[in-house]
């Protein structure tokens, strides 16, 4: 194998052009990215960028770093086709790169509502670097924000919004928070939290519009049942639909993301796909997508494996995930998908442990502040329920007499 | 401020830093190999483990809360020097501080 491309500069492509070179990749490295810069890290955008400012400290590596691994990298460039005859990615600009090898890296992006104002000045969203900077520039003059969607990403932005003193209401459709990937008890636990730090949280509100004022400008949300919620700054943050458009143009099975193999290759064996753009084969056999930093990273390092050392072992790593909401640190491990049986440790002054179970085995683990069980839950998760109640529930306890 | 790393193959870096950095974003910032840092600073991952030189252990400081749990999970040896190098902020008594790199983080 000579040359492989990469499109796609974030997260997931990085680690993934690092990989290579780490398993003793020889070949070209191209690396294409529609965004200008070099990669960085989106998680603290929402978290410590918006306390900071400080753009330099989210780039994942140096620009020594893609020097010295002789990695060439083309950002602001946009990969508009994938000619899978020729093995060539046809980019914004009319030019075309060879590949032995393709991996998909483009991520997600966000999918608001379809309701009416979205286009006003002072709606938002915050996906990338560009969308933190403005939003931060904003900031400062924002007297309330109303946040849309009480997910991880809007509800990291409420609690650093009300750090800076801004006012803030969310707004979330379901009857609770962070409803695709937590438990009722945490969730509950969470809507405690934000309502402490003076947020205001409005559930069962699916938004209906964005208001404007005189000037044209958001002036705030009306609900589905014609309540006004006013505000100088709407965040829209409802969730993600991943970037399979070149894919599916290509001609590769996509159904909320591109479908790869347990190998994580597509059905073309010259492409192979991660992160947020990647449906893989589940724990119930359906095709799972994740959004987080872990899956990005652990596929991209399954997938250098794959190419260099010829291994091609399922890909089978713990997923995992973290969420800084104020002073409260949430991890979760494993996954909640078809949880049948949860058992709630209450923590004197401290949020509860969340232990999810699935046909009698461990399946998530949810802790805030309490790294010490998450890291332990990481080693459990697939260990036999009657395993861990002859321990208490107590993972640390199980996992040392386990070793 | 300057921090030193070293190598577990003895080999040494002299990067720069700023007041307030940790020594996790300072070695990432300079392409320091040895230090991977993948949940960037949240004390979540482990793999920004390193060794504080024996002339400085007093002058960094102890292990934070929660820290010697994740060390737990490190790659390599956990040494009573060992320290999350994404908890140990810069500050002038820092300055010239002596870090150890272990020989893996994965
Ligand atoms: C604000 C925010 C906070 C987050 N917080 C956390 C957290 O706390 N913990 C966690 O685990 N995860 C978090 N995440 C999620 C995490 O950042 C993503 O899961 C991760 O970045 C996915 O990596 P990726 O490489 O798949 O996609 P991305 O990092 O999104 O990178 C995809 C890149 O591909 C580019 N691209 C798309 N199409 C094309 C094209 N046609 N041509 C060229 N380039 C293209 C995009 O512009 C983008 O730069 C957060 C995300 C956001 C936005
Ligand atoms: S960078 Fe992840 S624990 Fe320090």
């Amino acid at each position: 194998m000579q040359r492989i491309v990469i499109i796609g500069t974030g997260q997931g492509g990085q680690q993934m052009a690092a990989s290579l070179r780490q398993e003793g990749f020889q070949g070209e490295i191209l690396m294409l990215g529609e965004e200008p810069g070099l990669p960085y890290q989106r998680p603290p955008l929402s978290k410590a960028y918006m306390a900071n400012g400080n753009a330099a400290a989210l780039l994942l590596k140096p620009a020594s770093f893609y020097e010295r691994s002789a990695i060439v990298l083309r950002d602001g460039v946009r990969a508009t086709a994938i000619d899978r005859a020729a093995r060539e990615v046809v980019t914004g600009d009319g030019a075309r790169h060879p590949y032995d090898h393709l991996v998909i890296a483009t991520g997600a992006r966000n999918a608001p509502p379809p309701i009416p104002g979205l286009d006003a000045p002072g709606v938002v969203e915050l996906r990338s670097l560009a969308d933190a900077e403005r939003i931060r520039r904003r900031l400062a003059a924002t007297r309330h924000a109303v946040v849309v969607g009480g997910g991880f990403i809007g509800l990291e932005f409420a609690a650093m919004a009300r750090a800076a003193g801004v006012a803030v209401t969310v707004v979330e459709a379901a009857p609770r928070l962070m409803s695709r990937a937590l438990s009722p008890e945490m969730a509950d636990w969470f809507l405690t939290l934000h309502r402490e730090m003076g947020s205001q949280v409005l559930l069962d509100a699916p938004v209906a519009g964005v208001l404007a004022g005189a000037d044209g400008r958001a002036s705030g949300v009306v609900l589905a049942d014609g309540r006004e919620v006013s505000g100088d700054l709407v965040l829209m943050a409802t969730g993600v639909r991943p970037n399979s458009e070149l894919a599916e143009a290509a001609g590769l099975a996509c159904a909320n993301g591109i479908l790869v193999d347990a190998t994580l290759a597509t059905a073309d064996p010259a492409i192979s796909a991660l992160g947020d753009v990647a449906a893989f084969p589940g724990p119930l056999g359906r095709p799972l997508r994740l959004e987080s930093v872990q899956a990005a990273v652990d596929h991209a390092r399954h997938i250098a494996r794959r190419l260099v050392g010829g291994a091609s072992a399922p890909y089978a790593a713990v997923p995992w995930f973290w969420s800084d909401q104020g002073k409260a640190k949430l991890q979760i491990a494993g996954l909640l998908t078809g949880a049948d049986r949860t058992v709630v440790l209450p923590q004197p002054e401290a949020a509860p442990v969340v232990l999810l179970f699935r046909g009698g085995h461990l399946a998530a683990v949810e802790t805030v502040n309490a790294a010490g069980i998450h890291m332990a839950a990481r080693r459990m998760i697939g260990c036999p329920l009657a395993q861990l109640e002859a321990h208490g529930f107590d993972l640390r306890a199980a996992m040392k007499a386990a070793a | 401020m300057k921090i030193t790393f070293i190598a577990a193959d003895g080999s040494e870096t002299r990067v720069d830093a700023a007041e307030g950095d940790s020594v996790m974003q300072a070695a990432v910032q300079n392409d320091v190999d040895g230090i991977i840092g993948e949940c960037g600073g949240s004390m979540m991952c482990a793999t920004c483990h390193c060794y504080v030189d024996d002339g400085w252990t007093e002058a960094v400081g102890g292990q934070q809360d929660g820290e010697s749990d994740l060390l737990d999970c490190a790659a390599s040896e956990v040494r009573a020097s060992s320290r999350l190098s994404c908890q140990i902020r810069m500050r002038a008594e820092l300055d010239g501080v002596v870090i150890h790199l272990p020989e893996s983080q994965l």
